[in-house]
């Protein structure tokens, strides 16, 4: 979903019916009624908080911003979506790779469900791992027997944080594994390269662009998730409290200003990100349509 | 190009992995997928049956449950034909025309999933709240949004916002619309090119973003939790009411309400696979003549 490049296919004709119908009245009515709805829904708000942030002084907004206790949960929320973007990097790769590449019993079954972080409500995921995990869990006894607790802390989180990403890397990365031709590989095949060589040289290169969006998606995700975390996090301040979190318990205490300030920081942080993502599928889209150019 | 590419991996390659690597990938990524998706699913339905099927019935007899299942099904039957028809006339208008700031509109639509949940909430409380920008002449009219359903309704249009626009702006793009001017050249109007021509085209597109908006609707969490208030029988949603069951130690009945909206996921998946194959098909059925 979130992967599928903006196709670079050019629409023959584009110019000579749009300027046609760009100046009819339905096409300024609906324009109109689309930007609109945009408005209302979308940019009103988000501008709202903007606007409510600048009504307060610099010095509040970073005493407000940067206490303790929210750098603190700045640097769990950072450190567990980077960690757990990190986890689906390999893995999303991995399971990327089998469901383009091998044939097998059940690879339609797992290619299905790989969607299912995002269609399960948030709400069901964090109650299910945090059960999962819990001390006398299916997963959580065996792991507390070796010594590793996972529910209620950090890596709880992160546990969390990979089930929600998980998708966005291997949606990255499928479509450009699809759409690779094997010519290559068997041109650096029959020149003599091993198999690990073609991977690391010819193939790599060509799905990394895709991988970093995957990667930065899932942790633009992690940063500002928050259903599925509650409930394994545990939520003691200083430790186990994500940013999203702090700014609900400001909100139940009223403190809108600080609120505010965190919610400012963090759609700052998302803003630059999806800048950030943007400029990376614009330059697949530059190399691809290139490769083309010189193909033809 | 597609059907090349499809052909060519279809012609078995001279380079592959050796027998070993490959059962062990496979092996690696089932492993994965299934400690970290089917695993928890298992939990959620064992949980909902652990004291037997009766209980698990009993569970969604409740009052609180049955408001709860109402007010999630009001919301996503308002949330998803609204975007719906945004998400047509957003795709529509970005494809099929030139004009300044396509770009700037293209960006925006996507803005409501780069927000954390959490931050879409609380705009909309820091708009119609009671110290709010709109909430003080709303509850002087009577007309309350924050902690009540119409402020759930929002944030759920604010999140599920993206969805269909997002399927199909890439789809019709890469559809052209050779297929619509030979229908107006034809003589066809423009509403009848619309529903015969450009609707025919994109319809499994449109019920696949419509499918991830349902999804998106029926389970979202943060935003609305923000907006609710957590009334209970009034303003709780179903995944709210999960949380509320769960916080009380009512595990069966948390997880109950849990496991019907997992089946629900479940059907989005299905579903969802099959409007995807459609929508491949289409798209090749399209480009194959022209190779």
């Amino acid at each position: 979903m979130a992967s599928i490049p903006y196709m670079s296919r050019p629409v023959v004709f584009a110019g000579g019916v749009s300027t046609r119908r760009a100046g009819s009245p339905s096409f300024a009515l609906v324009l109109g009624g689309t930007l609109l709805y945009l408005g209302v829904i979308v940019l009103l708000p988000l501008g709202l908080l903007l606007a409510s942030a600048a009504r307060q002084s610099f010095a509040d907004l970073w005493r407000a911003a940067a206490s303790a206790r929210v750098l603190a949960a700045y640097q769990l929320s950072f450190s567990a979506a980077a960690a757990a973007a990190l986890v689906n990097a390999l893995f999303g790769l991995i399971v990327a790779w089998v469901l383009v590449r091998y044939q097998f019993i059940g690879r339609r079954l797992l290619d299905a469900l790989v969607d299912l972080p995002f269609a399960l409500p948030t709400a069901v995921a964090g109650i299910a791992l945090t059960a999962l995990f819990a001390p006398h869990g299916w997963l959580g006894a065996p792991l507390a027997a070796l010594g590793v607790k996972v529910a209620f802390t950090p890596l709880g989180i992160t546990v969390a944080l990979v089930f929600i990403g998980l998708p966005f890397v291997v949606r990255s990365v499928q479509p450009v594994l699809e759409d690779l031709d094997t010519i290559y590989e068997d041109a650096a095949t029959s020149l003599g390269a091993s198999r690990w060589q073609i991977f690391a040289r010819v193939i790599f290169p060509e799905i990394a662009p895709a991988l970093l969006s995957g990667f930065a998606l899932a942790f633009a995700r992690g940063l500002g998730e928050y259903g599925s975390v509650i409930f394994i996090a545990g939520n003691m301040p200083m430790h186990t409290e994500i940013a999203p979190l702090l700014i609900v318990s400001k909100l139940e205490q009223y403190d809108y200003q600080g609120a505010t300030a965190i919610a400012v920081v963090m759609l700052c942080i998302s803003f630059m990100m999806l800048l950030g993502i943007n400029l990376l599928q614009w330059l697949r889209s530059r190399r691809l349509s290139g490769a083309e150019a010189g193909a033809d | 190009m597609a059907s090349f590419s499809v052909l060519s991996r279809r012609t078995l390659s001279l380079a592959s992995e050796p027998l070993w690597v490959r059962r062990l990938l496979i092996g690696v990524a089932v492993g994965f997928l299934g400690l970290l998706l089917v695993l928890p699913l298992g939990v959620v339905f064992a949980e909902a049956l652990a004291h037997g099927v009766g209980a698990y019935l009993r569970s969604f007899a409740n009052a609180d449950m049955q408001a709860a299942l109402r007010l999630t099904a009001l919301v996503t039957g308002i949330a998803v034909p609204a975007n719906v028809v945004f998400g047509v006339t957003a795709a529509w208008l970005v494809t099929r025309h030139e004009f300044v700031g396509k770009s700037l509109l293209t960006t925006l639509i996507d803005l409501p999933f780069s927000v954390s949940p959490v931050i879409a909430g609380f705009v909309y409380v820091l708009l119609y709240g009671k110290n709010g920008l709109l909430g003080p002449w709303l509850l002087a009219h009577d007309l309350p949004v924050i902690f009540a359903v119409p402020g759930i309704v929002l944030v759920t249009l604010f999140v599920t916002f993206p969805f269909v626009a997002r399927e199909l702006i890439p789809l019709m793009q890469s559809q052209g619309h050779e297929e619509e001017q030979a229908a107006m050249v034809l003589g066809a109007g423009g509403w009848r090119t619309f529903w015969r021509v450009t609707v025919p085209n994109i319809k499994w597109g449109v019920l696949y973003g419509a499918m991830l908006c349902t999804a998106r609707a029926l389970g979202e969490f943060g935003a609305v939790s923000v907006v609710s208030g957590h009334i209970r029988g009034e303003t709780n949603t179903v995944p709210l009411h999960v949380e509320v069951l769960y916080n009380e130690y009512d595990f069966v009945g948390a997880f109950a309400a849990a496991s019907l909206l997992a089946l629900l996921a479940l059907v989005t998946l299905l579903g969802k696979s099959f409007a995807e194959w459609r929508v491949r098909r289409a798209t090749l059925a399209l480009e194959t003549p022209k190779r």
